[in-house]
């Protein structure tokens, strides 16, 4: 790449003007709505007399009421253990099935192998909204096949659609919705694996399963701390899920997630600078959290290719 | 400089193959395995199966019959998404193809030229560039999308197509593959011969770059356009108006009515069905042309 010798001032700016377009974007559609955000944060409205005409409401600064308002809103917090709690769900069993369908793609003697790795991935172009409203059909005591199951030998059918039934229902969309992406990434990485790694192995009369354990998951840990984080990211975010899930179920509140609350306050509420300081405060969760666990695993990986 | 390699090596098996693994003659079949593929191939065609045979119920049927009977409605529930506020269900349908086709055109175009000139040239602040870029993947959408709806609000675009349009444009990821494959599969050298024979640098991205990427780029476009069918939360947000809803939007306010008025559940069920239809197609119509592999080999490390 460095080799190009660059010789004349057209060479010397073409690479900025190809780079025009998704930075001017990039300033217009991510930088601007992030100061936006922060400025709006950090502001609140002040009603003047009877908070009629033009003038009335006037933005004064708010300093860091917003976020301190935000910080002490229980409901906030309620919806952030949910949503952990959903995750702790969603992303073991995720990726667990995502390794364990890739090993599996990667097993020799294995059949119906192009079929099973279309299939598990085809979830992935089902939208999240298709997704969750298909599922919350199966969910449904009169539709549900679980139901007709339990029904025909005389047990009670768990309700799905609240309690802790939900987390499992809600749980349950993630994971078949995300499992064959992540089992692609991971399959992708251990197809890479040179041959000859397990040729050793096998003469030493190692069985699929050592060499599974051994020699294929330490190599793939770079993937699963990649799938690991976007999946951890995308957890935190959920919201067209439940949102989807709610008119089935009085389960679902409009604060269910935190994301939901912001949209709420936003959009229904009206306070959009509320809303902006709760946004700020999950955004900055969402990176504190995904970079703790990412150090975690890379050094849990590290020790793990160590041995 | 391993993993700018590794995308052109990785797609050269064929899909579904075991290197080493396909010569000699056939050997006893891996059973267990195999059979926990299949049960999660089934779990994953679950929904599907269900959604295939739902959509033939009538509404009576829908909560009546077992979970896996056909029913008898399904002319009528296809006239009736058909009547359904004169036909808007097809509405949505062509504003999710013109959000997604559009949008991943335009993504792709951007991805390619950035990531292009990223991988190729050395420039000042092209790290820095490509960083603050990237960045932009791991921010939530919900920290984008009020003021985006705040200052599209005050230009008098939201509630129109651009509005759903144009935050997409820019995907971070797209010019991360971008570069990617930019690097991976242009030599230095043809750049340079470009140079010497006089041509510009637009001519060279246009005749040596873009062919030589294309693998790549219809990789992109196939990404975007899947996450732009997807997507609710932007269109949620900036659409008031139902006549510029996409599929997943109206779909989402047909459900929400269908609570008030369970009728028009067989509508939901029967437009479900009629919306993963062209995505499973587009699916197994490209998986030749689709490398997976370049997708996920090209975010490894």
């Amino acid at each position: 790449m460095s080799r190009i010798h660059q010789r004349s001032y057209g060479v010397k700016a073409a690479p900025y003007g190809f780079l025009l377009p998704a930075v001017v974007l990039f300033a217009l559609f991510f930088a601007l709505p992030i100061g936006y955000a922060l400025w709006l944060s950090l502001h609140r409205v002040e009603v003047k007399g009877l908070g009629l005409g033009k003038g009335a409401r006037e933005e004064v600064w708010a300093g860091f009421s917003n976020y301190a308002a935000a910080l002490t809103d229980a409901e906030l917090g309620h919806g952030a253990l949910r949503v952990l709690g959903y995750g702790a769900i969603v992303v073991p069993v995720m990726l667990g099935l995502a390794l364990l369908f890739a090993l599996l793609l990667d097993t020799e003697r294995v059949r119906a192998r192009s079929f099973s790795r279309l299939t598990i991935f085809l979830p992935y172009a089902i939208p999240g909204v298709v997704a969750a409203l298909l599922w919350g059909f199966l969910y449904l005591p009169d539709v549900s096949p679980f139901h007709y199951a339990l029904d025909a030998m005389g047990l009670p059918g768990p309700d799905l659609l609240d309690g802790g039934g939900l987390f499992v229902a809600l749980a349950n969309i993630a994971v078949w919705g995300g499992t064959g992406f992540n089992m692609i990434v991971i399959y992708t990485s251990l197809r890479s694996i040179p041959a000859e790694v397990y040729e050793a192995a096998k003469l030493d009369g190692a069985t699929p399963l050592q060499i599974a354990l051994r020699i294929k998951i330490p190599m793939v840990a770079p993937s699963l701390v990649l799938t690991f984080f976007f999946s951890v990211i995308a957890t935190l975010q959920v919201f067209s899920e439940p949102t989807t899930l709610k008119p089935l179920t009085n389960g679902v509140s409009t604060t269910w997630s935190p994301l939901m609350k912001v949209y709420n306050d936003a959009f229904l509420g009206g306070n959009v600078y509320a809303a902006s300081a709760t946004a700020v405060v999950l955004a900055l969760a969402t990176f504190v959290l995904s970079f703790a666990l990412l150090r975690a695993s890379d050094s849990g990986s590290q020790q793990g290719g160590s041995r | 400089m391993s993993t700018l390699t590794t995308p052109a090596r990785k797609a050269a098996p064929a899909a579904g193959t075991t290197p080493g693994t396909s010569q000699g003659p056939p050997r006893r079949i891996a059973l267990l395995p195999t059979a926990v593929l299949v049960l999660g191939a089934l779990y994953c065609l679950l929904p599907v199966a269900w959604v295939l045979v739902a959509a033939t119920k009538s509404s009576t049927e829908l909560f009546s019959t077992f979970t896996f009977l056909p029913g008898s409605g399904f002319g009528e529930n296809l006239t009736d998404l058909n009547a359904y506020r004169d036909g808007i269900y097809w509405q949505w349908m062509a504003n999710s193809g013109l959000y997604a086709g559009l949008g991943a055109l335009l993504s792709t175009v951007v991805s390619a030229v950035s990531g292009y000139a990223l991988a190729i040239y050395r420039f000042p602040g092209r790290e820095a560039i490509f960083k603050v870029m990237l960045a932009g993947v791991l921010m939530p959408p919900v920290i984008l999308a009020i003021p985006q709806y705040l200052l599209l609000a005050k230009v008098g675009l939201t509630d129109t197509y651009l509005s759903v349009l144009l935050p997409l444009v820019l995907s971070p990821y797209g010019v991360y593959l971008g570069r990617i494959y930019a690097a991976a599969a242009i030599p230095a050298e043809l750049v340079e011969a470009g140079r010497m024979d006089g041509a510009g640098e637009w001519r060279i991205f246009l005749r040596i770059a873009v062919p030589m990427m294309s693998p790549g780029l219809v990789t992109i476009f196939l990404f975007q356009f899947v996450a732009i069918w997807n997507n609710f939360l932007l269109p949620f947000i900036m659409l008031g108006d139902d006549g510029k809803f996409p599929m997943t939007v109206g779909l989402f306010t047909l459900l929400k009515q269908g609570a008030g008025t369970p009728a028009l559940y067989t509508l939901v069920v029967t437009g479900a069905l009629l919306a993963i239809v062209p995505l499973i197609a587009l699916f197994l119509v490209i998986q030749r042309f689709w490398s997976l592999d370049l997708l996920s080999g090209a975010v490894k490390s």
